[in-house]
């Protein structure tokens, strides 16, 4: 089946994106495919590149890299949620006039239209919620 | 035939009934992280109100030390097959 996996909780404070980590996982260790993981809302935290951790904490920005890397999943940002909470790309601080950038490598900003899409074209669509 | 997850505990009880009045008998209910907390003795009579089957995924019960006999456990795994062989998810949170 194709999946799709909505990612709306913060990698910290609440433990929805470790979910959706593991829910993506489980998902590959069964063979279902996996067509995109859209995040949103507070969730385009999980995007950063400058999230600094203890050594015995596990970074979930750094895996959602490593899982997309290794099975070339395609992790979208949500570009209207994440320039508001300070999560930009180098296309963006130059549009805003910014001199740094926090995008992490293998997330892109994109809009709400890549969510519709990806509600068309996959057979499940699983959210994964914060509070707010 | 949906499959609905919850991750709220219960002080947070508008979610739970939220999730209680879109649910009929065909559906199923998943507790997910703090959502485990429904499995505590004290609210056994409103999990015994919910129409359709209800799961707890057991990482979250175990990490939290709630165990319910009455509860099916699942794992990562089982929470896909949940997903499967329901027609949509419906996450409340």
């Amino acid at each position: 089946m194709i999946f799709s996996i909505v990612v709306q909780a913060p990698p910290i404070q609440c433990q929805g994106a470790e979910t959706a980590l593991r829910f993506a996982r489980a998902l590959l260790d069964a063979g279902h495919s996996i067509h995109r993981v859209f995040f949103y809302r507070d969730g385009v935290h999980n995007g950063s590149a400058l999230t600094c951790l203890p050594q015995d904490e596990v970074s979930i920005p750094e895996q959602w890299q490593a899982l997309a890397r290794e099975h070339k999943l395609d992790l979208v940002v949500c570009i209207a949620a994440a320039v508001r909470r300070g999560l930009i790309n180098e296309h963006e601080a130059g549009r805003y006039k910014k001199a740094h950038w926090n995008l992490a490598e293998q997330f892109e900003l994109s809009g709400l239209g890549q969510l519709v899409e990806a509600c068309i074209q996959s057979d499940r669509v699983v959210t994964f919620g914060g509070r707010s | 035939m949906i499959l609905h997850t919850l991750n709220q505990a219960p002080a947070n009880t508008a979610c739970f009934q939220s999730a209680l009045s879109a649910m009929d008998e065909q559906d199923s209910l998943l507790l997910i992280e703090d959502g485990v907390y429904w499995a505590l003795p004290a609210y056994s009579d409103q999990l015994a109100s919910i129409p359709g089957r209800v799961f707890a995924l057991e990482a979250d019960i175990r990490s939290r030390g709630v165990g319910n006999s009455t509860l099916e456990c699942i794992d990562d795994s089982g929470f896909v097959q949940l997903c499967v062989s329901h027609h949509k998810v419906v996450s409340w949170f």
